[in-house]
């Protein structure tokens, strides 16, 4: 605005806090690069694994070719040897990657299993984020024996080591399925990973949201909510939820981060995604007895991990530093 | 202080039964986890189930079975495994001196290296060593640590035969005593490996913390009445910005004895707490499960109470 338009008259116009936090988010090389890196993972993985079928192979995630050929370099190779050998990464469309014990495509298995451990990834942390921040802002709001059960419960399962926590979950929900009431799960759905890496973490989320309701609900706009007549639901979802957002959304990147790390453990001990479905960590604790003659099958999907979980930590680092440059939260992962 | 420390011991006690319900209600309530199926083997008959039931008292009440467990477990010492009915408590206790070998050891290096780190990129903010730590520490942070170990294992090992060693029982034993330089060498790959997911985030926490002290007015104070920089970063800067340090590492150190190891010793091979626990997942084993579970949850509540202890310690302002 000019100062000629200032003295005619003109207001001037403020920039809302999106649109200053979209400024300091551009402005910064590192969380633009991680943006980018993250959503060509995402187009890999989910437009790009049928694609990459149709074009290099037509080979799906679970076709096994344990007495087939492929052509290398003029010389027809088989895709697992004698030995049980799997043929290994060359340049070539089938089998870029090299084939697993049972003869599948690597490639094509990384690809499909992306899928699954960015939708177990997304929907834990949805869920996760989802309960921590009713239970933390139930509990920091109204205070009293709601929060001193609630907190309770955190702290048990705080206390609670989160591999043997989960672990045990896993293994127990795995074996019978889950049947509350007229809602089953099968044992053998992915809710059921998702269920178990989302509650284990309610309490990384709950926490520092009960500690940011608790300061802010002595505040004058609360106040001045309740003096109109609001109900407990309406301040929390029309005054508080907007106050907590920004760090709900920066905890939300994090734990999408650590919970496809958790993803990953929890499938290397067998109490993960079902064993049928690839998922990164499964292809690792399939792939990880042959390492020594194919080590590819471990080394590939770990590093699939490795670049979403750096770019998604780099992300949520840069969104905290735009939304929030003051603010503190930290997930552990 | 006395009152406080009380206190706490209530309620460890408290968390540790209300865990060991949960835990019990876990593989008893949830179907598909009767044991009397599994302990009769692959083909049973009907009647070896009722009387593996009766034998192994399954067929009680289950507040009856639970304080049965908690008596073998805590009173007669004697709970044994349902799967190839070994004593647990011993095979616990052969493994505790292994798990505290790589717990404490990576503890030491992640502190170390994380605290060194941080300070780096806190005192260079901005400049282009602050950048490349930070990068290497948000990798750091992003590796799953199983894996890690699985390729440096085989890098070092199968690639460059560097590593003579395929037994990890370091001639002394499990203990520093005797023979230190041989407990450290053979612990020396699975302490780093531990290490370096912790080392990445003490050094994020470490740099933020030293930013928001730095800007502190006693700092300024400080500067002012012409002290060295060096002199305001280790007397006065430094001292509040590690408090954080201290409470993360008792949690941390907690959760690495009563978990994290689940992860590492497989891979290694340490047949400490968590290479057993990872075998008893294996098999849905409670009566293990039950006892690493107390076991893990111990840790974590102990090192919980000690951190508030060290807390009230360092500052006092917590000491109301």
């Amino acid at each position: 605005m000019t100062l000629e338009a200032v003295q005619a008259g003109a207001t001037p116009t403020g920039r809302g806090g999106v649109a200053l936090a979209w400024r300091r988010f551009r402005r910064n090389p590192t969380a633009i690069g991680s943006a980018l890196v993250l959503l060509l993972v995402v187009l890999a993985c989910f437009p790009g694994a049928p694609l990459w079928v149709d074009v290099a192979c037509h080979h799906g995630p679970a076709f096994q070719n344990i007495n087939g050929y492929v052509t290398q370099n003029g010389h027809r190779v088989p895709v697992v040897a004698n030995d049980g050998t799997p043929i290994g990464p060359g340049w070539r469309a089938c089998y870029l990657l090299g084939a697993d014990a049972n003869g599948r495509d690597l490639m094509v298995r990384l690809l499909y299993g992306g899928r699954v451990s960015l939708e177990v990834g997304f929907a834990s942390a949805l869920v996760c984020v989802g309960l921590g921040l009713l239970i933390g802002m139930v509990s920091g709001y109204l205070g009293g024996f709601t929060d001193s059960i609630l907190s309770r419960l955190m702290d048990l399962i705080w206390a609670f080591p989160v591999y043997l926590l989960a672990v045990a979950l896993a293994t127990s929900l795995a074996l019978g399925g889950l049947a509350i009431g007229p809602l089953r799960v099968s044992s053998t759905s992915l809710a059921i990973p998702i269920l178990v890496i989302a509650v284990v973490y309610v309490p990384y989320v709950a926490r520092p949201i009960r500690g940011q309701v608790i300061s802010l609900r002595r505040m004058e706009f609360v106040e001045a909510a309740v003096a109109q007549g609001a109900g407990p639901v309406r301040v929390m979802i029309s005054e508080l939820t907007p106050n907590v957002a920004s760090m709900t959304l920066v905890m939300l990147t994090l734990i999408v981060a650590n919970n496809i790390l958790t993803e990953a453990a929890l499938s290397f001990l067998g109490v993960g995604v079902p064993i049928l479905t690839p998922s990164w960590g499964n292809i690792i604790q399939q792939g990880y007895n042959l390492i020594v003659t194919a080590p590819a099958l471990t080394i590939a999907p770990g590093i699939a991990i490795m670049l979403t979980v750096v770019s998604l930590n780099v992300l949520g680092d840069a969104l905290r530093d735009a939304l929030d440059p003051h603010s503190k939260v930290r997930v552990k992962v | 202080m006395f009152q406080f420390l009380i206190r706490r011991l209530l309620g460890l006690v408290l968390v540790l039964f209300a865990i060991s319900v949960m835990v019990f209600v876990i593989f008893n309530v949830i179907p598909g986890g009767d044991p009397a199926l599994r302990l009769a083997g692959r083909h049973p008959t009907q009647q070896n189930i009722i009387q593996i039931r009766k034998q192994w008292g399954f067929d009680k009440p289950l507040y009856q079975q639970y304080a049965d467990m908690m008596d073998k477990l805590f009173i007669e010492r004697n709970l044994i495994s349902y799967q190839n009915q070994v004593q647990v408590i011993p095979t616990i206790e052969a493994g505790i001196p292994r798990t505290l070998s790589l717990a404490l050891g990576a503890g030491a290096i992640w502190l170390f290296f994380g605290v060194v780190i941080g300070v780096l990129s806190g005192v260079y903010q901005g400049r282009w060593l602050d950048r490349v730590l930070t990068v290497l520490a948000l990798t750091g942070v992003s590796i799953p640590i199983f894996w890690l170990g699985a390729v440096l294992l085989y890098l070092l090992t199968f690639q460059y035969h560097s590593l003579p060693i395929f037994s990890w029982i370091p001639p002394g034993g499990y203990s520093p005593i005797g023979h230190p330089l041989a407990w450290a060498e053979h612990l020396f790959l699975p302490w780093i490996v531990l290490a370096v997911v912790s080392i990445g985030f003490y050094a994020r926490v470490v740099r933020s913390s030293l930013l928001d002290v730095r800007s502190m007015d006693y700092v300024r104070t400080a500067r002012a009445k012409g002290l060295s920089s060096w002199r305001v970063l280790t007397r006065h800067t430094l001292r509040t910005a590690l408090i954080p340090v201290v409470t993360l590492f008792g949690l941390d150190l907690g959760a690495a004895i009563g978990g994290t190891v689940i992860l590492i010793e497989p891979i290694f091979g340490l047949e400490g707490v968590g290479q057993y626990a990872q075998a008893s997942v294996a098999n849905l084993d409670l009566p293990p499960l039950m006892a690493l579970t107390l076991y893990g949850a111990f840790f974590v509540v102990i090192f919980n109470a000690l951190v508030d202890v060290a807390y009230a310690w360092l500052d006092p302002r917590t000491r109301v």
